[in-house]
């Protein structure tokens, strides 16, 4: 019987190929074949984001359009829709192709190559973050968005805005223009006095808010205003108690039409989804770069040299870097471009 | 693995950045003028013109997923079986795309009804008995 057994067993490791150990399933290494099924769920994660985010966009009557929500970017007054974050997908793009010329270093076992391509890959990253940073920066603290709150809005009806009197003026929009509501410097009673020379600053800064990026709001948001003295019912606007400006206007068509209505806010869900799914992207290129940073040290300190295994690693980290790129072609498409 | 040479694979890289560079600028330009920026007016007054925009930057927005995975990721070099176990599975996706869209429209144009039916008071009737055989499981 034991010889039978030693028999059996050398014919194993003969022949018995893939369930004997020593050969590798689908002809790749257990870490390459494990970041694979890694990225394929994070895949799912975030089609499960932007699922959520297409099925509460379909729920809506009304969504902010990207276009208009987008337009600023930190260079010059001018107003340029989409850009700033396509230049943001170009980092992307160009740091996924200097990953690419790092791994195929990596191949001919070439450690400054292989140094100076990852290199170029974490700017590309920080870059980019550096980039969101701007963003977010630009709508929680200019445009004052939030998780909860969505100032842009649409129109459902077209119709003209009034003015300071509640007298129609000549600004007027059709059905399905975007719109965005400024927030009035509140200033607390109590350091009224105090506040007075504070509020001048506030005051100046509001201005200068509304000249430069959203020019059709008017003077509306040049202005300071008490605490107590919200909510403001005037008759060219309304001020809620948070501060948000809700101009007035009257519709010209529809079953309302002739009746004057204020300005409501978008849908909130908008908000929620930017931030968190933006967000949890970001924290993958914030991971990404850091992974980058580890493997790129090593790299440079020749612990890769003598694994003499191609730079694996480099390999390994740069599946997860293309990935972030990929997940962001599809962030890029529906929240950008659609 | 490729058997290009180091030299011929090297351009083959760059090549692909200005492709990606490329389609990524067609579907920004794509977008504007859907959203009528480039065009003037022509994006507003034909109606289906939108459902096209839409199609075309889909499209090729899939076009650059595919290059990703299988050029900088290198699927293509790889065994097929690795790559139909990574693929397949996000088939299932397509499925949830559609059956969340559904809900999501339907949704939509149920909101009067959705608003209405939260207004009313709860019925009684619809309620949980009070069944002194089973209460004691309710705690």
């Amino acid at each position: 019987m034991a010889s039978t057994d030693t028999a059996l067993e050398k014919e194993v490791h003969q022949h018995g190929g893939d369930w004997s150990g020593g050969t590798e399933p689908f002809r790749i290494s257990y870490g390459k074949l494990m970041m694979w099924y890694f990225l394929l769920s994070d895949a799912f994660t975030f089609a499960g984001f932007l699922i959520a985010y297409g099925a509460l966009r379909f729920s809506s009557p009304t969504w902010p359009v990207p276009d208009y929500v987008f337009k600023t970017h930190p260079f010059g007054k001018t107003e340029l829709p989409l850009i700033f974050v396509t230049v943001m997908s170009f980092l992307l793009i160009i740091s996924s192709v200097t990953m690419v010329r790092a791994v195929q270093e990596g191949h001919r076992e070439n450690r400054r190559g292989v140094v100076l391509w990852m290199l170029l890959t974490v700017l590309g990253g920080v870059g980019f973050l550096s980039c969101q940073g701007w963003e977010w920066t630009n709508l929680i603290g200019r445009e004052h968005m939030s998780v909860t709150t969505n100032p842009f809005g649409t129109h459902t009806e077209a119709g003209v805005y009034l003015d300071e009197n509640g007298k129609e003026s000549g600004e007027t929009f059709r059905a399905g223009s975007s719109y965005i509501m400024h927030k009035a410097a509140v200033v607390n009673d109590e350091h009224a006095e105090a506040a007075e020379g504070h509020g001048e600053e506030s005051h100046a800064e509001a201005g200068g808010h509304g000249e430069e990026s959203h020019a059709e709001g008017g003077e509306h948001h040049t202005m300071t205003v008490m605490k107590s003295e919200l909510p403001m019912d005037k008759p060219g606007f309304y001020v809620d108690e948070r501060g948000y400006i809700h101009r007035k206007f009257k519709t010209s068509e529809g079953i309302s039409s002739g009746d004057v209505q204020i300005e409501a806010f978008g849908p909130s869900a908008f908000g929620a989804l930017f931030f968190f799914i933006t967000g949890f992207h970001g924290f993958h290129v914030l991971s990404g770069v850091v992974f980058l940073l580890i493997i790129l040290i090593n790299a440079a300190s020749g612990l890769y040299v003598s694994r003499k295994n191609g730079y694996e690693m480099v390999e390994k980290i740069g599946l997860y870097w293309h990935f972030v790129d990929l997940v962001w072609v599809f962030v890029f498409l529906v929240f950008y471009l659609l | 693995m490729s058997n290009l040479s180091y030299e011929e694979s090297k351009k083959k890289v760059f090549k692909g950045l200005w492709l990606l560079a490329g389609v990524t600028v067609a579907e920004v330009l794509i977008s504007l003028f859907g959203k009528g920026y480039i065009g003037g007016d022509i994006a507003h007054s034909v109606s289906w013109l939108i459902y096209i925009v839409g199609l075309a930057i889909i499209t090729l927005s899939i076009y650059k997923a595919y290059f990703i995975i299988y050029e900088f990721m290198h699927m293509r070099y790889e065994v097929k079986t690795l790559a139909m176990s990574v693929l397949l599975p996000t088939v299932l996706l397509v499925w949830a795309i559609i059956a969340f869209f559904q809900e999501g429209g339907s949704w939509k144009a149920r909101r009067q009804q959705i608003k209405e039916k939260n207004e009313q008071p709860a019925k009684q009737e619809g309620m949980l008995q009070d069944d002194p055989e089973t209460i004691h499981l309710w705690g």
